[in-house]
């Protein structure tokens, strides 16, 4: 059984490999890239299973015992990587459907398979490393297939975003080296269970400087508020489906990469504090950068950097209170948000097609145009927003009882500025939803070419609002992914029972740990 | 654990190199000093080895005691090959940079590209509450709907 961690590594790396020798061949690579997704699918849902039902499931790759890779699949890994491979595979499902439209000399068709299955490699390796310098690979693996699917094509449009992209990304990886080295030198020691117990040897200093360097890597690659500026900015260039799959996956492994560090390595983490202050800064100032907005995807990727301050929270709070209520929350915001946002960007890809822009001041009156678009815009925002019997409502319902619970007066003021983020996060999905569903379109609009391209949308597509109908191949995946965010309601009470015992296994760490080292003894 | 002097001041000298280069505007002064800044980096591993010693693996099981710790080497390799693709990729991107532009220059965040050229024209955003409406400006919206808040596009 413990034979299928890797598999979510491997089957997308060697499905990667068989894309890029069928290069010529856009069908087998449709198929391959299918057939992989799919399988890791079911192999992640096995896992998790596996992983509820006995503990956490380790592989000692290299055979070195502690010197070696470990990969290790514990509930949070496998509930993530359930999700995301769900996510991946609908997003690859609607990037074949635009295919019909898109492809072309803008999107080399060779390139995008290998890519995308190379990136998914990345993510899983992160989420299943045990070790601390295989997750800084897996980082690399996921960042290194980032930057060529959001260069995709060199436009300039996308050349100019994916610089500051490519620059913020490598400084965030360079520092996360160095971080390793200095663990490394510090305890003679890179396996995360090892870790776990060397680190408590250590003079406090020494045990700060280790976290703060770590938290800061992850923190870049999390977008938290100082550390985030690069977000908003490189995201809404690259293709629908490419922003969609970041969105969704790239800064959650971040928040990932956090929560298993603070929880595991630094339990007593004197930073409480200053994670509060940082959830509320990225909370607020982010979501008051979303309501700035005119252009959907720009909207988008500013709630995106908002709403990592509530799993901020949770995971700040995680350390100080009795129950596992924070991490709890943290664990299912996460999953939720991963779905929502990636179906928010997929819908605001539809939109482009129907309404010919992303722009709010050049479209208009889509709802009368199509109401299923409407539906689908409405449900994913309305989650976001986080309107009760949504899953969105749940996860900042168990955060904000978290944050009560903890009674600190810092607690309570985050408290009030998650409930005050939710309330724009509403205002700006409304002001969203009036502008493009509502009201009247603008009859006569003059954007120049170079408008477009500089609100980083599609300059074509600003040029001319040129409307077509939408294809079903992509109705039926964005679909697919509001009706899974939707499950996270049906389907609460199970899914927050595992992510209650997944907090509690994180905030126990032997489980983990006997795991890791029984594995290395074998 | 003793540490190599020579090391870390080298350490120290490729730091404080790479770092002004990185902020520079030039994408290929970037680069050198992400190259830098990557080989103080990798020679850092080479100090939390410890102290050098014989060849590792490679001799007798006697002489264990003396071998350098061959696990920071295999991470530095790592790295190394991680660096060098992600160079490959950074030069490329600046070339193309050139061919679009004519330079390899980091260019300006859209939002404050369009806040500077607001501020150039000494106009504020068109959710600015100035009742006339103002003029229309050159991002093309009519000025006669530029109700909702907040919207400085």
């Amino acid at each position: 059984m413990n034979a299928l961690v890797p598999m979510p590594v491997m089957l997308p790396m060697l499905g990667a490999g068989i894309c890029l020798v069928l290069g010529r061949s856009a069908r087998a690579q449709r198929i391959v890239s299918l057939a992989v997704l799919s399988a890791v699918v079911v192999i992640s849902g096995v896992l998790l299973w596996k992983t509820d039902a006995s503990g956490p499931q380790v592989v000692d790759v290299g055979g070195w015992g502690d010197l070696g890779i470990s990969l290790v699949a514990d509930r949070l890994s496998a509930l993530l990587l359930v999700v995301s491979s769900i996510v991946t595979l609908c997003v690859l499902a609607y990037s074949l459907g635009q295919g019909i439209v898109e492809y072309g000399r803008d999107t080399p068709l060779s390139v995008f398979h290998p890519t995308y299955l190379v990136l998914v490699a990345g993510v899983s390796n992160a989420f299943l490393s045990g070790d601390l310098f295989n997750l800084y690979v897996g980082f690399e693996v996921l960042l290194a297939a980032s930057y060529v699917l959001i260069t995709l094509g060199g436009t300039a449009a996308r050349v100019r975003a994916g610089t500051t992209y490519v620059v913020v990304s490598l400084l965030s990886s360079l520092i996360f080296l160095i971080a390793i080295a200095l663990v490394y030198a510090a305890t003679g020691t890179v396996n995360l269970a090892s870790l776990a117990s060397r680190i408590d040897d250590l003079p406090d200093g020494v045990t700060l400087i280790l976290q703060l360097m770590l938290l800061t890597a992850f923190g870049i690659k999390a977008a938290v508020f100082p550390l985030g500026a690069w977000l908003p900015d490189s995201y809404p260039t690259a293709p629908a489906p490419v922003t969609a799959v970041f969105a969704g996956l790239l800064t959650k492994v971040g928040v990932y990469a956090m929560i298993r560090v603070q929880t595991l390595l630094f339990p007593d983490s004197p930073l409480e504090g200053l994670l509060l202050v940082a959830a509320l800064l990225t909370m607020v100032i982010g979501i008051l950068g979303a309501v700035a907005q005119s252009d959907i995807k720009r909207l988008l990727s500013f709630t995106l950097l908002s709403h990592i301050g509530y799993m901020m929270f949770g995971l700040a709070l995680a350390t100080t209170i009795d129950s596992p209520i924070a991490l709890a929350g943290t664990v299912y915001y996460v999953i939720h948000h991963i779905t929502v946002q990636t179906t928010l960007f997929l819908v605001s890809g539809l939109i482009e097609i129907r309404g010919g822009s992303t722009n709010l001041d050049l479209i208009g009156g889509l709802a009368r145009v199509s109401p299923v678009l409407g539906v689908l815009f409405f449900i994913p925002a309305m989650n976001l927003a986080g309107i009760p019997p949504f899953s969105g409502f749940l996860g900042k319902v168990a955060l904000l009882q978290a944050g009560a619970e903890s009674g600190t007066w810092l607690a309570y003021v985050l408290v009030a500025g998650g409930v005050v983020t939710s309330l724009l996060t509403l205002y700006a999905m409304a002001k969203a939803w009036n502008r493009a569903f509502w009201q009247a379109p603008p009859d006569s609009v003059e954007a120049t070419p170079a408008e477009g391209a500089l609100h980083g949308g599609d300059a074509v597509a600003v040029d001319a609002p040129r409307t077509s109908a939408m294809p079903i191949s992509l109705v039926v995946p964005t679909a697919v992914l509001v009706a899974v965010g939707l499950a996270f309601t049906v389907a609460a009470g199970p899914l927050f029972g595992i992510a209650e015992r997944s907090a509690d296994e994180l905030r126990d760490r032997t489980p983990y740990i006997t795991a890791v080292t029984d594995a290395a003894d074998r | 654990m003793s540490a190599n002097l020579t090391l870390i001041v080298t350490i120290g000298v490729l730091f404080a190199t790479g770092v002004p280069l990185v902020l520079e505007r030039s994408l290929s002064r970037i680069l050198i000093g992400v190259l830098l800044l990557g080989n103080g980096a990798n020679l850092l591993f080479l100090v939390a080895s410890g102290r050098a010693g014989h060849a590792p693996i490679v001799g007798a099981p006697d002489q264990r005691a003396s071998m350098s710790d061959p696990l920071p080497q295999a991470m530095v390799l790592t790295a190394i090959v991680i660096t060098l693709g992600v160079t490959a990729f950074l030069l490329a991107l600046s070339y193309r940079s050139w061919q679009l532009n004519r330079n390899d220059d980091v260019q300006d965040d859209v939002e404050d590209a369009l806040i500077k050229r607001l501020a150039d024209l000494d106009e504020a955003s068109t959710s600015f509450d100035d009742s006339e409406g103002g003029v229309a400006d050159e991002e093309g919206s009519d000025e006669s709907e530029a109700t909702s808040g907040g919207d400085h596009r």
